[in-house]
């Protein structure tokens, strides 16, 4: 294994003004990224989520060579991503959701082959890697329009395209999937998930969409108030902030829901109760409800965007790791 | 270097792209420059000297100034859509790029419509070089070659230094104009013209005066009423190695401090 992103003690704080009486304003420090450690190993698939103005576009220009930490050590692909800015960008891949690395009035293929100038990629291994992202990202039929005329969908798998048209070591996507259609999301996640397969590609995302993380990202960076508070797969952030599997059930009559060990009620209605499983099985529960007359029951496996928005809506969490 | 030949070629290919709108920028472009050279023979109807200067060699001036600046404006002044990139963020994806960031922003924005005014300020160069009443010589037509070509990097210098305000002042606005069209406008004249403060800063403290006056004096053969030495003719194309000088430092620290706020 070797690492590809590394960063310790990442910090960036931004100078603030604010309004102190009629014309007083202060100077003020706030950090956007708050000491960071991150170590990415090569094909490693990354997902980076959390609040807005949690820092997580910050850490990603950190790591692309955009913005000089203020404090903190990081190297990505061996560099040093601000003193090292051309040569790191032959190797890495970015896609800034709204920042456009496409030639606006000119035809998607036309950018592709400035790209590769701009890239010195071999002629050859160019034709391969789009020939590739054609096929799988369904491209023909729009690879002769110009850019302006592409819809948003389009457009994002064009620019994924540009991103990996010069074989990039590590691919940084903020918010791929901003903004696009069902339909477009999944050609997207699929294609990432492909990409990821090979093994060759480090990823990192940053994603409202939990559904991105879901179907791409064994780990998972959750950062808030610029420190990352949970760095691990899904199903440790749930068995760390108790998410629950929930039993719903379904009445023919009314009556009234019986107390459970190790199920609290978290819904009542005369003819449905909902219990949340906090040391009990749905077995044991279930024997326990057996003089009820049950119409139905469903368990509801946990949801990561519970678990999400709990800890965005909650006091900050404090015992990072 | 092929790099930069693909930004170059993306952006002629994207530009003529509209082909009319290329053609009325391409028309509506010499405008300008016509407009500021009228204005001297306007000035000349009042007046049978301006500066010391008859309508011809005067004519000598303007034109310097204006190939100067207009060849300057063409190749480095659409740096100014920096305060753009730095507003939208788009500056970040010209970051992300492996290539220095200062020529990138020319080449993706080169206004190749200006080419005409361009062109129509090198006319009014030649123009007024024959007919003003010079004695060629031939270091007089090294100096009429390389004069313009200081104007040019002088006023490219000027554009990269108050576009990097942008780095600092992100709604610069007009700030920087003030430099640039007002230099332009500055340099039009024989220096002589103006005085106190405003002429000593101007003229002296920014080095407009070398971009054409000084160079026309040499030319002309004319000893400068403000008093300089006559060598400083020969020599004032040069102050386009601090202006650059200038705009290298200011540019690069714009860039550390982009770099350090991301705004």
């Amino acid at each position: 294994m070797m690492t590809v992103i590394a960063a310790r003690g990442l910090r960036k704080e931004f100078t603030v003004r604010v309004k102190v009486g009629r014309l007083r304003r202060d100077r003020r420090t706030v950090a956007a990224v708050d000491g960071v450690d991150l170590a990415i190993e090569r094909g490693e698939m990354v997902g980076y989520i959390g609040p807005n103005g949690a820092g997580k576009s910050t850490t990603l220009k950190m790591l692309t060579g955009v913005l000089t930490p203020t404090a903190g050590d990081v190297s990505v692909c061996g560099l040093s991503p601000v003193r090292q800015r051309t040569r790191l960008a032959r190797r890495i891949g970015v896609v800034f959701g709204q920042r456009s690395q496409l030639w606006w009035d000119l035809p998607l293929r036309e950018s592709f082959d400035l790209l590769r100038h701009i890239y010195r990629v071999p002629p050859a291994e160019h034709a391969a890697r789009l020939f590739r992202c054609r096929s799988l990202l369904d491209l023909d039929a729009f690879v002769d329009t110009p850019v302006r005329q592409l819809s948003l969908g389009q457009r994002m798998r064009g620019e994924l395209t540009a991103a990996l048209l010069h074989g990039p070591e590590v691919l940084f996507l903020d918010e791929p999937t901003i903004g696009l259609d069902v339909v477009s999301k999944q050609a997207v996640r699929g294609f990432l998930a492909e990409l990821g397969a090979t093994g060759d590609v480090t990823l990192m995302l940053t994603t409202h969409d939990l559904a991105d993380i879901e179907k791409l990202c064994r780990r998972l960076l959750v950062i808030d108030h610029g420190r990352v508070v949970h760095d691990g797969t899904i199903e440790a952030l749930h068995a760390r902030y108790g998410s629950r599997r929930r039993v719903v059930v379904e009445l023919e009559s009314p009556s009234s829901p019986p107390e459970v060990p190790g199920a609290t009620l978290s819904a009542v209605s005369p003819l449905r109760f909902e219990y949340d499983l906090t040391g009990a099985t749905a077995g044991e529960l279930l024997v326990r409800l057996a003089g009820l007359a049950i119409r139905d029951v469903s368990i509801v496996e946990p949801d990561i965007e519970d678990v999400v928005a709990r800890l965005y809506t909650g006091v900050p969490v404090t015992d990072a790791p | 270097m092929r790099a930069y030949w693909a930004l170059f070629r993306g952006q002629a290919r994207s530009q003529t792209s509209y082909r009319l709108s290329f053609a009325i920028d391409v028309v509506s472009n010499v405008w300008a420059t016509v407009l500021d050279v009228f204005t001297v023979f306007v000035l000349f109807g009042v007046t049978r000297t301006l500066g010391g200067l008859d309508l011809r060699e005067a004519l000598v001036v303007t034109g310097m100034s204006a190939c100067a600046f207009a060849t300057g404006d063409m190749l480095v002044g659409n740096i100014e859509r920096i305060t753009l990139y730095v507003r939208t963020g788009r500056f970040d994806a010209v970051l992300v790029r492996p290539l220095r960031a200062l020529p990138q922003l020319v080449l993706m924005d080169l206004p190749l419509h200006k080419l005409s005014r361009a062109g129509f300020g090198a006319t009014v160069y030649l123009v007024a070089l024959g007919a003003a009443d010079i004695t060629w010589t031939p270091g007089r037509v090294l100096l009429a070659v390389l004069a313009p070509v200081g104007g040019i990097v002088f006023f490219g210098a000027v554009f990269v230094i108050t576009a990097s305000v942008a780095f600092w002042w992100t709604e610069s606005g007009e700030f920087g104009n003030a430099f640039t069209y007002g230099g332009r406008d500055f340099t039009s004249y024989p220096v002589s013209v103006y005085s106190g403060w405003f002429r000593n800063a101007f003229a002296y403290g920014l080095g407009f005066a070398f971009v054409s006056y000084y160079p026309a004096l040499a030319l002309l053969g004319k000893r400068d009423p403000i008093g300089l030495p006559d060598w400083v003719g020969w020599v004032a194309p040069l102050v386009a190695l601090p202006a650059t000088a200038a705009a290298a430092l200011i540019w690069r620290a714009g860039l550390r401090r982009y770099t350090s706020t991301g705004s």
